[in-house]
């Protein structure tokens, strides 16, 4: 049966309570008459022949690149930069689609005789993957070939000798890129692209880069004015991520680009009725659906984490397209939307979501507060081409827990940002031009980033950042279900229940107000008409 | 007292009476708790045994639910015990779908229970053995009990014979995958031999992928000429599946998948992938053959690959 497209309920007395992820467990809501639930297009047909389609794209290249065999020879530096552990969410079921492209690589590098090779862990800011996060990457063949010699490590982006400035955009935004990837006669980027924010130049001018040249975009102005940071046409984190590549480019860097596409089959048995609409799942289902809401609702969260943070996803490969960056990143983009988007006509008062376990920023990790707020209105609020799903001056309700917890080890910054600087202001404006500067340039935090597993310094800011936009545009955000202190910290208000909430949210956009929910994960993007 | 320049009696110059053991009262069964030799100057009867042993009953369920409950506990066990198995390359089998023939080297008769073991789901399910017809089938015991627990099927060492491989072709046909050694016995020194066209040939006819596989290390375990194991640590590497070409020959095919299990082995030996994938695209792979010397240099060769030495504690010399 080909996959179902998206669909937009319209609720009524008979539509069944709607499953809402919640952090590591489920709500049962039911929603008010004439409501509308979006739910998601079925995952797509993926591509069979995965190999076939991998050598097919090395040898027919996009834009005006040649074939990979063409561009390698003997006696030339080879760089191949990959994607980090924050794609995809969740982690898919092994082979890893980077692994599988990067044996192909490499190869065809080993027929034709390249000795010099180094992979890269693309992380820009993000905390080093540990030696088990690559091998799932990159597969045991390759991590056992690279990583003993020091030919295959995770990106560092305060080495201050491993880092090239290759000048300004016209726009007065620095660039500064890995040097290994600089003095290579040859960059290959290998890339997932889960969501339309992904790939094109983002990949080597974000994933290769450090704090001076991520600060030009990886700010509130930029945030405010990408409207939304996932559709390109509109996106000012796009255009300048634009810039500063093309500015790459015209410097002389060879980048070959590999980008695929997955579809959205997000969860494996036994999870997998979680991607089915609610009235279509079996008894079996049913009952599997409410023994797992009641057997998580009763064991530690660290013990429902370990479950949850294990699911591998079986998603299958939808397309690869590899060559020129933007004349990849066009196809790319287009199987992202053939894959994500969903018609939806008008806006709407009360936007509600219910917020999974995983974030790009808590895999094998917690999912702290400032990560819930990022995941709710900086992905999920994002998810939209056209016009936002919520009206402005409306009203925002997401669920989860939202426990005031941190991983000391990966979030260290984070539990200083939530303690100190949101104790003294929500305003993303604010905490710029305060705190951004002194928490970037924190040597304990630099240092934690380099040899630990720590985010760097100035990631919390970024997450932050990241829901400018949402924090701009509606006048309350409401957490369901969510830890009342820390809920509070963040400048939102909690409330118990869906019933409650909508209750509270009254007061802000009147007494019939309309509500939409995006049922999301799997993943949905709203193409608001 | 005894004469302590009395020697030994020669056990065979004395009159003592031998003593009592299995084979000897084997030996003195008769008709009719034992088959009649048929008489001379009479045809006998078309043999059972050997390469005509009919094997069909072994894929009946119960049979299939038998072999699949012993190599789960007692096979599993025996394995683990034995050669402790590191099983890589299960992700180069991520596409197959189907049956398929599983070629590999062949050094110890611990060979088929790893392979039988270390194989994913679902071919381990549906697997039969191609084995030496005059080795495991000479006698309708032996026979049972390979077809029963390995999923034998006979297979002519020495002749074509066509029973066999239309059987074998008809098996993969109707789903059934196959384990194979292409090289044709188990090696005599450790070292590999080259590979006949068997493989190839059925792969052809049945229109099924090769995996070619490589196995280290189960040469100690039950080499040939030895008939008790001895524990060795074994690696098993499954390679990317290849399919016979349209441009492909018996000869070119079984070359094709030699290669193969040559870059696999050294892809083992070395842990560099990208290395031996190097030496294979520059012809450059080290063989499975081993040096062209004397035996002992061979064999002398061999033990520095091996890394199985003991792990116990040497105890020191106290004098």
């Amino acid at each position: 049966m080909p996959a179902r497209q998206g669909l937009v309920l319209e609720v009524d007395r008979t539509t069944p309570p709607i499953v809402f992820h919640h952090g590591e467990g489920f709500r049962f809501e039911k929603l008010p008459s004439g409501s509308r639930v979006i739910y998601p297009n079925e995952p797509i047909e993926p591509i069979e022949d995965v190999d076939g389609a991998i050598r097919n794209a090395l040898a027919n290249p996009l834009g005006d690149s040649p074939p990979l065999e063409a561009l390698l020879s003997p006696g030339m530096k080879l760089t191949i930069a990959f994607d980090d552990i924050s794609l995809p969410l969740p982690q898919m079921q092994a082979p890893d689609i980077r692994g599988r492209i990067i044996e192909h690589v490499l190869d065809i590098a080993a027929s034709a005789g390249v000795d010099d090779v180094h992979l890269i862990a693309a992380l820009a800011l993000h905390r080093r993957m540990t030696e088990s996060e690559l091998r799932h990457a990159v597969g045991d063949r390759v991590y056992d070939a690279f990583a003993p010699n020091g030919q295959l490590y995770n990106f560092d982006a305060e080495d201050p000798d491993g880092l090239t400035h290759l000048g300004e955009t016209d726009h007065g935004e620095e660039v500064v890129i890995s040097k290994r990837a600089v003095e290579s006669d040859l960059i290959i980027y290998v890339n997932i692209n889960l969501v339309s924010m992904d790939g094109g130049h983002k990949s080597v001018a974000t994933g290769l880069s450090g704090y001076t040249a991520l600060r030009h975009h990886h700010n509130v102005e930029t945030m405010r004015r990408s409207k939304s940071f996932m559709d390109q046409e509109k996106s000012e984190l796009h255009t300048k991520n634009w810039r500063q590549g093309r500015l790459i480019r015209d410097a002389g860097v060879k980048i070959f680009q590999i980008e695929t596409t997955l579809n959205n089959d997000t969860f494996p048995e036994p999870w997998d009725f979680l991607q089915k609409r609610e009235w279509e799942m079996n008894a079996k289902e049913r009952l599997f659906l409410l023994g797992t809401k009641k057997f998580l609702d009763k064991v530690p969260r660290k013990s429902a984490r370990t479950i949850f943070q294990g699911i591998r996803a079986p998603y299958g490969l939808t397309s690869i397209q590899a060559g020129e960056v933007e004349a990849v990143h066009e196809v790319t983009t287009a199987n992202v939307y053939r894959q994500h988007l969903v018609r939806v006509e008008g806006q709407t008062d009360i936007l509600s979501m219910g917020l999974p376990y995983l974030g790009p920023y808590n895999v094998n990790s917690i999912m702290n507060p400032v990560l819930v707020a990022c995941l709710g209105l900086g992905y999920f609020f994002n998810l939209y081409k056209g016009k936002p799903l919520v009206r402005e001056g409306g009203v925002v309700i997401m669920s989860h827990p939202t426990p005031w917890e941190f991983h000391p080890v990966h979030h260290p910054s984070y539990i200083d940002f939530f303690e100190e600087v949101l104790a003294d202001s929500t305003d993303p404006e604010v905490i710029e031009h305060k705190y951004e500067k002194r928490y970037a340039e924190d040597e304990w935090y630099r240092h934690l980033y380099r040899t630990s597993y720590a985010y760097h310094g100035v990631h919390p800011f970024y997450m932050w950042y990241w829901c400018s936009h949402a924090l701009e545009h509606v006048a309350q955000v409401i957490v369901v279900g969510g830890e009342q202190r820390a809920v509070k910290r963040m400048g939102f208000r909690s409330a118990t229940t869906m019933r409650d909430a909508l209750e509270m949210a009254t007061d802000v956009v009147g007494r019939d107000p309309t509500l939409t929910h995006i049922h999301n994960p799997p993943v949905l993007m709203a193409d608001v008409v | 007292m005894t004469d302590p320049n009395r020697r030994n009696p020669i056990s065979h110059l004395t009159d003592r009476r031998a003593k009592a053991s299995i084979s000897r009262v084997v030996r003195k069964v008769e008709f009719p708790l034992k088959a009649a030799e048929t008489p001379e100057g009479e045809t006998p009867l078309p043999s059972n045994v050997g390469s005509n042993y009919q094997t069909d009953w072994a894929r009946r369920y119960a049979s299939r639910v038998t072999r699949r409950l012993a190599l789960a506990t007692l096979g599993k066990g025996v394995i683990s015990y034995y050669a402790n198995p590191t099983i890589r390359g299960l992700d180069r089998l991520h596409d197959l779908e189907g049956p398929a023939i599983f070629a590999a080297n062949h050094q110890s008769h611990a060979d088929t229970l790893l392979m039988l073991t270390s194989m994913p789901a679902p071919w381990k399910h549906k697997a039969f053995v191609g084995a030496a017809a005059d080795y495991f089938f000479g006698n309708r015991v032996t026979g049972a009990i390979s077809a029963l627990f390995i999923g034998a099927i006979p297979i002519e060492r020495t002749a074509i014979n066509r029973n066999t491989i239309e059987k074998a072709v008809d098996l993969l046909r109707n789903g059934w995958s196959m384990v194979i050694y292409p090289e044709g016995g188990r090696s005599p020194d450790g070292w590999g031999q080259e590979f006949r066209p068997g493989a190839a040939f059925l792969a052809k006819q049945a229109g099924v992928p090769v995996v070619p596989v490589h196995i280290r290390g189960t040469f100690d375990i039950l080499r040939k000429g030895r008939n008790w194991p001895k524990k060795s640590k074994a690696t098993v590497n499954f390679g990317r599946p290849l399919e016979f070409a349209e441009e492909d020959n018996n000869r070119r095919f079984t070359r094709k998948l030699q290669l193969a299990v040559e870059s696999l082995a050294d892809e083992t030996a070395t842990g560099n992938w990208f290395a031996s994938r190097q030496r294979a695209h520059s012809d450059e792979s080290p063989g499975l053959g081993g040096p062209d010397a004397a035996a002992w240099r061979r064999r002398w060769t061999l033990t520095h690959q091996e890394d199985n030495r003991s792990q116990g504690q040497r105890r020191w010399p106290y004098v």
